[in-house]
């Protein structure tokens, strides 16, 4: 038997799994189409979560007693998890954070501020959210390195031919960029930016934030070094997300946050840094989050994030050709093959405002706004565009139902 | 009344459609721009005086119908008063105007267009500032 074929998600027996989807507002389900700002989460998730505050509940490590043995196995292993789902050669370079948004001020912080300074580059992209951007702009601005940024052409894909140029300017210290841009959908080439990294010497930082719900992520094939996860966009619980490191790194980086839990011995004179993952994590951790993190692993994994991928990739061809019909609508973004479950657009002269208020009557939810990619707005010259996201509970109907709305916006406004 | 017609209420669209006082005054006595980054509305008002008098608004921007309209029905509402008076202008006597129900996002849409105007008679006319005006979380003016 052929192994290499691709299950079909069933879109609508795993609908059955979410209690928002189940609920109505003017006597149908809201047609949700904003999972990339934050996905819905499925019974299995909140019941274990439930399951585990119930039952397994106390603070882990340390604990003597049973019940904390408990929950310091289920925090662990969701650690385990986490470590399979992205490939990592080990759970110990997997740290817990808030979410991916700490994960890369850990990194930008913990090896910017020892690893940067004058005459270094640091070089992230046009595309990168904010969480990917701002930190290493402040970094660099701190250490005095030079930030610069990598292009993107017309269709929002990265423009490579500049890399050279960009290297000829200093040492190359840092590539920080995006798997999956949160705005267009982009796909980037992130082997290619990894192996131009390391030529110069710079690590390479993925912010897999919107790629990690969606597809699968193998840290040992993409060959980067840090790469930030969170949970709560991958059917999980908001309030923890994941950096995975390198060994030989995170072992050279001193900490970020101190205190607690972190330390192997605290004296007056001097403080000794635990191991693994553990000089990381200062403080009390997301406890139960992690093990929600963890169960929502288990059920990405149950349905197979080739079929997320393939379903997700079949919605984006039928919504990017019911909008093409559209002709005072413009979208933005490269063509489906490069690009994952996420279609920005702008409606001809009706701010995305008011677009999204009168889909919002019309029982459809999308985001409307810069989706913390201001400098990629201000490139693409327009102030806000109307975001539709998919993921594996999203249904053909519910693209239908983006684009009667549409249609009811241009009527009312246009 | 659909949700449609009570938010877009008639007077608003039309406001929207053919806005009051756009554009630019060429010598203006005062300016001042205001953005929402939020959604990325963005307001720029021009203003003359005639002593203390308001004589003339323009504005220019981008935006949804709701910041748009509601800096229109302004200009409306201030030409000819007195620029202290404006300064004090309760941000109520707007939205009367208005006359919407409007979400907490969309209320910051509605009264972009004032702060940037208080904004310009405080640089013009040394008219106190309000704080909610000098340092709004959401709405930055310049
Ligand atoms: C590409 C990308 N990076 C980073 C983030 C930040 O995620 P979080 O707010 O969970 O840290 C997001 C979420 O919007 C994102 O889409």
């Amino acid at each position: 038997m052929a192994v290499t074929a691709i299950a079909k998600l069933d879109a609508e027996r795993l609908r059955a799994d979410f209690p928002y989807l189940e609920e109505l507002q003017n006597g149908v389900p809201v047609a949700f189409l904003d999972s990339a700002a934050s996905s819905q989460k499925p019974r299995q998730v909140l019941d274990a979560m439930t399951d585990f505050y119930s039952h397994s509940y106390a603070n882990v490590h340390r604990g003597v007693y049973r019940l904390a043995e408990r929950a310091t196995d289920a925090y662990e292993g969701a650690r385990v998890k986490v470590a399979e789902f992205v490939n990592a050669p080990s759970e110990r370079e997997v740290i817990f954070t808030r979410q991916a948004t700490e994960a890369l001020n850990l990194v930008a912080y913990a090896w910017g501020l020892d690893n940067l300074g004058p005459g270094d580059l640091v070089v992230v992209s046009e595309l990168e959210h904010h969480s990917n951007f701002v930190p290493w702009q402040y970094i660099a601005g701190r250490t005095g390195a030079e930030f610069r940024t990598i292009p993107i052409d017309e269709a929002g894909e990265l423009q490579l031919e500049v890399l050279a140029g960009i290297a000829a300017e200093g040492q190359v210290k840092v590539v920080a960029t995006g798997l999956v841009s949160n705005t267009l959908g982009t796909v980037n080439p992130v082997e290619k930016l990894t192996a131009w990294a390391h030529e110069q010497g710079a690590i390479m930082v993925v912010d897999a934030a919107q790629a990690a719900p969606h597809r699968p992520i193998d840290v040992q094939a993409l060959g980067c070094d840090f790469l930030a996860i969170s949970a709560h966009k991958m059917c999980g619980p908001s309030g923890v997300g994941a950096l995975w490191g390198r060994r030989e790194l995170l072992e050279q980086m001193s900490p970020f946050n101190l205190g607690g839990h972190m330390i192997r011995t605290v004296t007056a004179v001097e403080t000794t840094w635990g191991q693994l993952p553990y000089k990381f994590e200062a403080g009390t951790g997301p406890i139960a989050e992690a093990v929600g993190f963890g169960a929502a692993i288990d059920y990405l994994s149950s349905i197979g994030l080739d079929a997320i991928e393939r379903h997700e990739h079949e919605l984006t061809e039928y919504a990017l050709t019911r909008l093409a019909e559209l002709d005072w609508i413009e979208t933005y973004g490269p063509p489906v093959a490069r690009r994952a479950g996420i279609v920005s657009f702008n409606v001809d002269g009706i701010h995305p405002h008011d677009v999204c208020q009168i889909l919002d009557w019309e029982g459809v939810a999308i985001r409307g706004g810069h989706h913390c990619t201001q400098p990629l707005m201000h490139r693409l010259g327009v102030i806000a565009t109307n975001r539709a996201s998919f993921y594996l509970y999203t249904v053909p109907e519910e693209i239908d139902r983006l684009v009667a709305g549409l249609e009811k916006v241009k009527k009312s406004l246009g | 009344m659909s949700e449609f017609d009570q938010l877009y209420r008639e007077v608003i669209l039309d406001h929207y459609r053919n806005p009051r006082g756009h554009g630019v005054l060429e010598h203006p006595d005062a300016v001042a721009e205001g953005q929402n980054p939020l959604c990325g509305d963005e307001i720029s008002i021009t203003l003359a005086f005639d002593g203390d008098t308001i004589s003339d608004v323009r504005f220019e921007g981008r935006g949804c119908a709701i910041s748009q309209a509601a800096t229109s029905m302004l200009t409306e509402l201030v030409v000819g008063r007195d620029a202290a008076e404006v300064a004090r202008l309760p941000k109520e006597e707007l939205l009367e105007e208005i006359g919407i129900p409007l979400t907490p996002v969309r209320l910051k849409c509605a009264l972009l267009g004032l702060g940037v105007l208080k904004v310009a008679l405080n640089k013009g006319k040394g008219t106190p500032l309000p704080e909610e005006w000098s340092s709004s979380d959401d709405l930055s003016f310049r």
